[in-house]
C-alpha cells in the first residue's frame, strides 16, 4: 500500500470560468513596481526555451538575473533538436480553429490527465508567441502572398502548426537566445556557461540560491538570489537510449525533490514510434523520423515471422499492415502511443524484422508510385537524407526500418497554477514541469508550453511572490548556503573516492534496459515489482564499483555523467513506483493488465483521475503520495478511439 | 557490409588544460563497426582506456543528430571530416577504411583557447551575439504576425543564413581563422527581413567590432568556410556583411 498524505495539494486555480481566470488573476496578482524590480535577483537554470525565454523576459522587465547551463553555450539546449513545429490558435487558415478548440484538443490529447486551467491558459497565450517570435526575425515559413504559413500535425483536425522548415526548434530558442543574450550585453542578465546545478538553497523554506560546479574549472560556486526558476528539461535519459541530446539528466529537479519538492507523475513518459532502430551495443542516442512520414509511409512486417526474403520481394498478400488492419479509420496515423505499442506487440510476437527483430518497415514503395520520386522528395529529401546518412540505407529503394524510442516527458516537479512548486520561491518551466500535457503531449505542444511558460506566465507570477515574500538578504557564508555546499562536495568526493572496476556508462546502460524492459511501453504489476529490486541492486554496486577517474578540479565528463547517473539510479525507483501504483492504463502508460479486450487502453477516471506527487524521505524509503484531484467541467472526459 | 569492422590507429591531440603544453598521442582501437558514429566509436575508445586506467579523451557534444553545433573536431585536416554537410556527429566509420590512421585535433584558433583535450572555448561567438545579432524587442511588444507580410522568397533567403549551428568549423577551417561566415549568417538574417531593418546599421558596426576585438583573422575569400559548414551557410552571406558594413559606415559617417 501506498503511504498517502491527507490532504489534497493546493493548486492555486482561481474560481471562475476557465476563459476568464488568467485575465483576471493577471489583475489580482501582486506587482514589483519598476524601480524595485532592480533590487530583485532571479536565478533561472537552464537555457532551452523556457530557460531562455525567462531570462530576456525577466531582465527586459528590470530584474537581475542569472542564468545557466551544463553546455559551452546558451544556444545549444535540447529544445533546438524539435523539428515539427508549433502549435497556435492563429486560425490563419480560417479552417475553424480557435483557442477553445486547441485547449480541447490538448486535454483529449493528454488523456484527461492535465490541469484544465494550465491548458486554458498555454491555448490563450500561444497566439502571442507567434508574434512575439516573428517580431524576433524568426524566419517561419510564408506563403507567397508574404503571410505565415501552416500545416497539420498530429491529434488535430486544424492546421494550427507553424514551422521552420524541419528546424522549429533551432530558430525559437535562436530566438530566445538572441534576446536573452541583448540583455547579457545590457547587463541586465548575467550568463554563467558550463555550470551544473547540483544543490537547492533553502532558507527558512524558500528556495534562495544554489550550489553550481564549474564545469571548465571543478570549482563549485554559491549564487543566491530571491527566487530560483528551474528550466532544466526533461529525464527521458533515465532510459539511456532516447532521442534527448546527451547531456540531458534530472539531476537539478532530482536535487530539489530531495529538498522536499514534489515529483509529479514521473511514470508518463512519451515513446515514439519512428525512429530509426537500435543497431548494436555501441549505440549512443536514438534518431527521431518525423511523425509526419506516417501521411505517406505505410508500416508493415511480413505475416511469416520466418519470411528471410528482401521486403521488395514480399508481395502484398504476405504483408500484414497491422496499424491499416487494427485501425482501419486512422490507419498509419493514429497518436504516437497507440503507434507505438502497435510496433512493439509485432516484434514482441515475432515478427519484427532486421537482425535484431526490433524493428517493423515504413515503406513509401505506393506513395512514390502514386506521386512520383520527386514529389517524396520535395516534401521528405532532408529526413531522408539524414536516414540514408545513418543507416546507408536508400529509403527511395527499400522501405525504412523504424522503431520506438524514447522522446519526451510528461512528468516532473510538481507547480501550481503560478508554476511554483511547493517549495516557495522554486519555480519549474518547461518539460521540468508536469502541469499541460497530462500522460500524453501532442505533436508541435512542446515549443508552445515552453515559450508560454518563459515570455507569458513566468514574468507575471513571479512578481507576485517577490511583492509577498519576505526575503531578508543571504550572505554567501549563511549556514544554509554552508551547507548545500558540502553537501555537494561530499557528493563528488563519494563519487571519486569509490574507484571501482566499471564505467560509469556500463552502469547507465543496464539501468536504462531495466527501465525499458519493465517500465517502457507496456508495464505490469510483475515487471515493475522486479525493476524495482533490480534498480536496488544495481544502485548498490554502482557505489561500490564505479570508477571515475581523473580529479574533480579539472574539465571532467565521466564525473558530469557519474553525477547524473548517480540521481537516474534514485529516480528510476520512483518512476517505477508512480507506475506501479497507477492501476490504469492512460496516455503513455500501458499497464498491460488494464486493457480492453482488443488490446486497447482502459482508463479508470473513478480511481485516478488525479495528479500523483510525490515526496521523498529519502534513498530507499517508502515516499508518500499527494494528490492533486482534477476536475474536466469544460472538457468532460471520454474514451479515445481511433478504430 | 553489415559486419565489417575496421581496426584503427587514432592520433588524439591531448591537453591537460589551457595553459599546459599539448601533445598527439597514438591509440589502437581495434574491431570497429562500420555502422558506429564517430562519436560512438570515441565512446569506446573511452570505455577502453577507463577500463585501462587512463584518463578518457574530452570531447564536446550535445544532441548527436548534427543541430546543436556542439562537436567540433578536426578530423584528418577537415572540419567534422571528410563529408559535406555534415557534422562529427553525424559522420559514421563507414567512411573510412581498415588500418586508417586518423589524426584528431581541437578547433585551432585564437579566439577560441583550448580547454583541455579536443574542448576549446567558442564563448567568443556568444559576445559577438550579444553585440548585436538580434532584433530588440521586448517580450510583448509584437505586432500581429500577419502585420508586416514577408515574401517567401525573403524569408528563404533570411531561412538559409539562419540555419547557422555556431559550430565554429568556419573559423577551424579557415587559415585565417576569420568568423566572418558565422558573423554575416546573422548579419544577413536580420538585414533581410523588415523586422531587422531598423537596427540594421548599428547591427553590423558592433557585431563586427565584436569580431576584431576577440582576435578572429580576417576574411580573404578562400571560402573555405563555407566547404566546411555543414549547415551549407554560403560565402555570399560574406558579400552581403561587405556591402552592409559598408553602407553602414558611410550612413553613420564613420
Amino acid at each position: 500500500m501506498v503511504r498517502v498524505a491527507s490532504e489534497t495539494l493546493n493548486s492555486r486555480v482561481p474560481e471562475g470560468p476557465v476563459d476568464e481566470i488568467w485575465d483576471k488573476h493577471r489583475f489580482n496578482m501582486k506587482l514589483v513596481n519598476p524601480a524595485n524590480k532592480r533590487k530583485f535577483t532571479v536565478i533561472v537554470v537552464g537555457t532551452g526555451l523556457a530557460g531562455g525565454a525567462a531570462a530576456a523576459s525577466l531582465g527586459e522587465l528590470g530584474y537581475n538575473v542569472k542564468a545557466f547551463c551544463f553546455q559551452d553555450s546558451p544556444r545549444r539546449a535540447h529544445s533546438i533538436a524539435a523539428q515539427g513545429g508549433i502549435n497556435a490558435a492563429k486560425n490563419y487558415p480560417n479552417d475553424g480553429d480557435s483557442v477553445w478548440r486547441l485547449f480541447y484538443d490538448t486535454v483529449k490529447g493528454g488523456d484527461y490527465r492535465a490541469r484544465e486551467a494550465n491548458v486554458y491558459r498555454l491555448a490563450q497565450v500561444s497566439n502571442n508567441i507567434i508574434d512575439q517570435c516573428t517580431a524576433q526575425g524568426v524566419p517561419f515559413a510564408r506563403e507567397y502572398g508574404g503571410t505565415l504559413s501552416n500545416r497539420s500535425f498530429g491529434g488535430a483536425q486544424v492546421s494550427r502548426t507553424f514551422y521552420c522548415r524541419g528546424q522549429t526548434g533551432q530558430q525559437l530558442l535562436l530566438g530566445a537566445y538572441q534576446a536573452m543574450m541583448r540583455q547579457v550585453h545590457l547587463g541586465k542578465v548575467q550568463m554563467f556557461a558550463r555550470r551544473e546545478m547540483l544543490e537547492l538553497i533553502k532558507v527558512d523554506g524558500v528556495a534562495r540560491g544554489i550550489v553550481v560546479r564549474n564545469l571548465t574549472t571543478g570549482k563549485l560556486e554559491t549564487h543566491t538570489a530571491d527566487a530560483v526558476v528551474l528550466c532544466t528539461g526533461g529525464y527521458g535519459n533515465v532510459y539511456y537510449l532516447s532521442t534527448n541530446a546527451k547531456g540531458c539528466n534530472v539531476t537539478a529537479s532530482w536535487r530539489c525533490h530531495k529538498q522536499g519538492a514534489f515529483f509529479a507523475n514521473p511514470c508518463y513518459t512519451q515513446i515514439h514510434p519512428t525512429c530509426i532502430p537500435v543497431s548494436g551495443d555501441y549505440q549512443s542516442k536514438l534518431t527521431l523520423m518525423s511523425e509526419s512520414l506516417r501521411n505517406d509511409g505505410r508500416v508493415w512486417v511480413p505475416k511469416d515471422a520466418n519470411d528471410t526474403r528482401k521486403p521488395s520481394d514480399i508481395p502484398d498478400e504476405d504483408r500484414d499492415y497491422y496499424l491499416e488492419r487494427r485501425y482501419p479509420s486512422f490507419g498509419n496515423l493514429v497518436p504516437r502511443d497507440v503507434a507505438s505499442r502497435a510496433a512493439k506487440e509485432r516484434c514482441d510476437s515475432g515478427f519484427g524484422v532486421s537482425e535484431t527483430g526490433l524493428a517493423v518497415y515504413l515503406d513509401f514503395r505506393d506513395a512514390i508510385k502514386r506521386d512520383g520520386e520527386d514529389t517524396i522528395r520535395r516534401k521528405y529529401g532532408n529526413l531522408f537524407h539524414m536516414y540514408q546518412k545513418i543507416t546507408a540505407e536508400d529509403p527511395y529503394k527499400v522501405p525504412m526500418k523504424i522503431f520506438p524510442a524514447v522522446h519526451y516527458t510528461m512528468g516532473g516537479l510538481w507547480v501550481d497554477y503560478h508554476l511554483m512548486s511547493n517549495l516557495p520561491g522554486l519555480f519549474v518551466l518547461g518539460e521540468a514541469n508536469f502541469s499541460d500535457h497530462g500522460a500524453n503531449r501532442l505533436g508541435a505542444s512542446a515549443l508552445m508550453q515552453g515559450l508560454s511558460d518563459g515570455y507569458f506566465v513566468i514574468p507575471y507570477t513571479i512578481g507576485d511572490h517577490l511583492a509577498k515574500a519576505t526575503l531578508p538578504k543571504i550572505p554567501e557564508d549563511h549556514p544554509a548556503c554552508v551547507d548545500a555546499m558540502q553537501a555537494a562536495k561530499l557528493r563528488i568526493d563519494q563519487l571519486m573516492a569509490v574507484q571501482g572496476s566499471r564505467t560509469v556508462d556500463s552502469f547507465h546502460r543496464e539501468l536504462g534496459l531495466i527501465m525499458w524492459d519493465h517500465c517502457g511501453m507496456a508495464r505490469t504489476k510483475s515487471g515493475l515489482e522486479t525493476a524495482i529490486g533490480q534498480i536496488r541492486d544495481l544502485r548498490e554496486q554502482f557505489w561500490q564499483d564505479v570508477r571515475v577517474l581523473g580529479s574533480g578540479e579539472t574539465l571532467n565528463q565521466s564525473l558530469e555523467k557519474a553525477g547524473r547517473v548517480a540521481d537516474f539510479m534514485e529516480f528510476g525507483e520512483l518512476m517505477c513506483v508512480d507506475a506501479l501504483h497507477r492501476e490504469e492504463s492512460c496516455g503513455g502508460h500501458f499497464r498491460e493488465e488494464h486493457q480492453t479486450a482488443e488490446g486497447e487502453a482502459q482508463r479508470n477516471d473513478a480511481d485516478f483521475s488525479y495528479v500523483a506527487a510525490w515526496e521523498t524521505h529519502g534513498v530507499g524509503e517508502e515516499p508518500t503520495l499527494h494528490k492533486e484531484p482534477l476536475s474536466f467541467p469544460n472538457v468532460p472526459p471520454a474514451t479515445r478511439s481511433y478504430k | 557490409m553489415s559486419n565489417d569492422t575496421l581496426n584503427l590507429t587514432l592520433r588524439i591531440w591531448r591537453q591537460e588544460n589551457a595553459t599546459s603544453t599539448g601533445a598527439f598521442r597514438d591509440y589502437k582501437l581495434a574491431g570497429v563497426s562500420t555502422h558506429m558514429s564517430f562519436l560512438e566509436m570515441l565512446d569506446v575508445l573511452n570505455e577502453q582506456l577507463i577500463t585501462s586506467g587512463e584518463e578518457p579523451v574530452e570531447f564536446d557534444h550535445d544532441c548527436r543528430e548534427g543541430i546543436c553545433g556542439m562537436c567540433s573536431l578536426m578530423i584528418n585536416g577537415k572540419a567534422h571530416g571528410p563529408d559535406n554537410a555534415t557534422t562529427t556527429c553525424q559522420l559514421h566509420m563507414r567512411r573510412f577504411n581498415d588500418g586508417d590512421t586518423i589524426v584528431i585535433e581541437p578547433w585551432r584558433a585564437t579566439a577560441f583557447p583550448v580547454v583541455r583535450d579536443l574542448v576549446v572555448d567558442r564563448s567568443a561567438f556568444d559576445r559577438i551575439i550579444g553585440a548585436g545579432g538580434y532584433v530588440s524587442v521586448n517580450t510583448g511588444n509584437a505586432p500581429d504576425g500577419n502585420a508586416i507580410p514577408v515574401p517567401s522568397t525573403t524569408q528563404e533567403t533570411a531561412m538559409d543564413a539562419a540555419a547557422c549551428i555556431g559550430c565554429g568549423a568556419c573559423v577551424a577551417a579557415c587559415k585565417n581563422a576569420s568568423a566572418m561566415l558565422f558573423v554575416s549568417a546573422k548579419v544577413s538574417q536580420l538585414a533581410v527581413l523588415p523586422q531587422g531593418k531598423a537596427e540594421r546599421n548599428e547591427r553590423v558596426l558592433n557585431m563586427v567590432a565584436q569580431m576584431d576585438k576577440e582576435g578572429f583573422g580576417h576574411c580573404t575569400n578562400t571560402s573555405e568556410c563555407e566547404a566546411a559548414c555543414p549547415a551549407e551557410v554560403s560565402v555570399s552571406n560574406i558579400a552581403r556583411l561587405n556591402r552592409e558594413y559598408v553602407r553602414a559606415s558611410l550612413m553613420s559617417g564613420g
